[in-house]
């Protein structure tokens, strides 16, 4: 047995390089691949046209989510284009053997929401999707990021992607997080404090007590924001809190099996004195609420801070002016008691049912500030049901709030979802891009906690102050 | 797809110098609703190019007659966001062969290599003059040399060395995609499936 020193990520891309290319890329084996309506009607295209079929159906799964409506979702899609989409997704489907939640059926759901909750990702494996917040399966301890819709054709054709191996960063937060502050918060604060480029070239490993005392579903947010730092993609090593999520889940191995897999897993952690390209630390106490005033997801500060002078950011000058002027934002001017129009809570990021909960922790008793439009969307079916069952839908609409149906929704407003233009959205999602959100849409990315204290007061609010010391997290 | 091979690209050049150019403002979500690859050129920076009304807006580089070129030359961190290949696709359907910029998303650079773009990475020092070489004159020319791995202002004949892993230039330079090569791979493959636990 070799005694070199290896991180959790060298032990599980290593275990599934099938050839290593001189000069070139690795030939990595693909566990689970997941697809949805956008991104891979292209690529069956190009294996009908190749003459090439698909290698291993059984290890791809099929959801309907970036396209879908939010509501009536039993009606026909309206939108021609749309509809075409999901079509092609449930017939490619069907004509590869290729099993499928589509529109209306009860697993159905965001991508990065039902592969976790149904059991389908596990720790060690190798997961890819036509879609950047694969990144979110990495909580789980395996090697899990987006690819193009080539990638796509190569994994459906070969269950193999071509990839050079990234460099390796681990990023460790120590401490205790203060009252009020979520997963998202701390993903937020890490991308502030490196730019949305400082993983670039990098996959990242979080370590320390702070994503050790996380539970799986706060494990998943910080996953999934890893690409909005750069990063290829981020991993948790596995423990008893996901092995405990995982335990019983559909896909989840049973019996014998499941032994056998546990045995494997409980090795996936990276050895004392493997080395890092880069090491980062942060003090989980330094970490408040978090609130973006930019355009990309680096640009964002804590709730009570103000807007920083062009002098303060690591972005250029012209870019950051450009960025602010967008947002009609001035540099040095406060973010709280900022007017908003628009809150979104749901996508990959915040759509489970832990967001839920943390939201309606502070909408309780109070009620919807007229001036606000909320869109509150579960991340797939099984959250909305929870919702439903754990009482949460009485209390959003004691409080003036409607529930949604599943789907990305606002996220990236690619249905009628779309905040209009030159409006202010608080959105618990992971992009505040120019448009992302509908064109002319101006966003703040925040936590539920966050979204929930703007919901009710209408303004950018610090949730601390109306989170009783009991709820507190 | 096959695309046109790459040896050595000599043109003129069209300079975006704006950083973090995501995939977003490359081609906004609501265009990607195709199921064929085609078209995606007309809405390349889709928000940036045109009013809401669908009219040109004047100050944008696209809408300037004095650029062109198969070269679009990026600010740092280009390419961010989302995977969408589209984002590829529409800078290939709207004519650009190269693009150059000091640091691209990782994602976005390995979509280009696999449909035929090239994604060239020089110093911000070098990418300076490069914008200022545009500046100074629109007509400008670039010459893209993959085979030396060297991209040239030919105005003054300032140079620098980019780097690409030995695979990747062999296929551009033939045409060649990972597809074709995965293919003949297939009984390899197999048998390492075999041995997964998964």
């Amino acid at each position: 047995m070799s005694t070199n020193p290896t991180t959790l990520f060298d032990k599980v891309w290593d275990a599934h390089v099938v050839r290593k290319i001189e000069d070139g890329p690795d030939v990595l084996f693909i566990d689970r691949h997941f697809i949805h309506e956008v991104t891979s009607p292209v690529a069956f295209l190009g294996i009908e046209n190749r003459g090439i079929g698909v290698m291993y159906p059984q290890r791809t799964f099929a959801t309907a989510d970036h396209n879908t409506p939010t509501i009536n979702q039993h009606l026909p899609v309206a939108d021609p284009l749309s509809a075409k989409q999901l079509a092609a997704l449930s017939s490619n489907a069907e004509k590869y053997g290729i099993s499928i939640w589509a529109l209306g059926s009860p697993k159905n759901g965001i991508v990065h929401v039902v592969g976790p909750e149904n059991g389908i990702t596990q720790p060690g494996m190798t997961i890819v999707c036509g879609d950047s917040h694969t990144s979110t399966h990495g909580a789980f301890g395996s090697i899990a990021f987006g690819i193009g819709t080539s990638e796509v054709e190569m994994v459906l054709s070969s269950q193999c992607i071509m990839q050079p191996k990234p460099k390796k960063m681990r990023i460790t937060v120590n401490g205790k997080l203060g009252k009020g502050v979520l997963p998202k918060d701390v993903a937020l604060y890490i991308i502030a404090q490196i730019t949305a480029s400082g993983a670039t070239g990098y996959f990242v490993e979080y370590a320390g007590e702070v994503f050790e005392n996380m539970t799986m579903e706060g494990r998943m947010t910080v996953c999934n924001m890893s690409i909005e730092s750069g990063a290829r993609g981020g991993m948790i090593a596995p423990d008893e809190t996901t092995f405990n999520y995982i335990k019983g889940r559909e896909k989840a191995p049973k019996g014998e099996d499941w032994d056998k897999a546990l045995a494997y897993w409980k090795t996936l952690k990276t050895d004392a004195d493997a080395q890092f390209d880069s090491e980062l630390s942060f003090n989980g106490a330094d970490i408040e609420p978090q609130i973006t005033y930019g355009t990309n997801p680096g640009l964002g500060t804590g709730i009570t801070r103000k807007i920083p002078k062009a002098s303060e950011v690591k972005d250029g000058e012209a870019s950051y002016k450009k960025s602010l002027a967008y947002m009609d934002f001035r540099e040095d001017e406060n973010i709280i008691g900022k007017k908003i129009d628009y809150v979104f809570l749901g996508s990959c990021t915040n759509g489970r049912i832990e967001d839920f909960r943390a939201f309606a922790s502070i909408v309780k008793g109070k009620k919807k500030a007229d001036n606000i439009t909320a869109w509150l969307v579960p991340g797939s079916h099984i959250v909305e049901a929870q919702i439903k069952e754990e009482g949460i839908l009485d209390i959003l609409t004691e409080a003036g709030f409607e529930l949604r149906q599943p789907g990305c929704s606002a996220c990236l407003a690619m249905n009628d979802d779309k905040i209009p233009a030159g409006k202010y959205a608080v959105s618990t999602s992971n992009r505040n891009f120019e448009g992302r959100q509908g064109p002319g849409a101006r966003t703040l990315l925040a936590s539920p906690y966050v979204a929930a204290a703007v919901a009710v007061t209408g303004v950018v609010t610090d949730p601390r102050e109306l989170i009783e010391e009991e709820a507190a997290v | 797809m096959a695309y046109d091979k790459f040896t050595v690209l000599q043109s003129t050049a069209v300079p975006l110098p704006i950083e973090n150019v995501d995939t977003d403002q490359i081609i906004p979500a609501r265009f990607l609703k195709a199921t064929e690859r085609k078209g995606f050129g007309d809405n390349l920076f889709r928000d940036w190019r045109y009013n809401n009304d669908d009219t040109p807006k004047q100050d944008f580089v696209l809408n300037n007659p004095i650029y062109s070129g198969k070269i679009l030359v990026g600010g740092k961190n280009f390419g961010s966001g989302s995977s969408r290949e589209h984002a590829a696709w529409a800078i290939y359907d709207y004519g650009f062969r190269c693009v150059i910029s000091s640091f691209f998303a990782d994602i976005f650079k390995g979509n280009s290599l696999n449909i035929g773009i090239l994604p060239v990475t020089v110093s911000e020092a070098f990418l300076d003059k490069i914008f200022k070489a545009i500046e100074a004159d629109p007509k400008t020319e670039l010459e893209v040399n993959l085979p030396e791995q060297k991209v040239t202002i030919l105005a003054t004949g300032e140079s620098e060395g980019f780097d690409i892993n030995g695979y990747k230039k062999h296929n551009l330079m033939n045409g060649f995609d990972d597809i074709d090569y995965l293919q003949d791979m297939k009984t390899e493959i197999a048998a390492f499936a075999e041995k997964s636990i998964y």
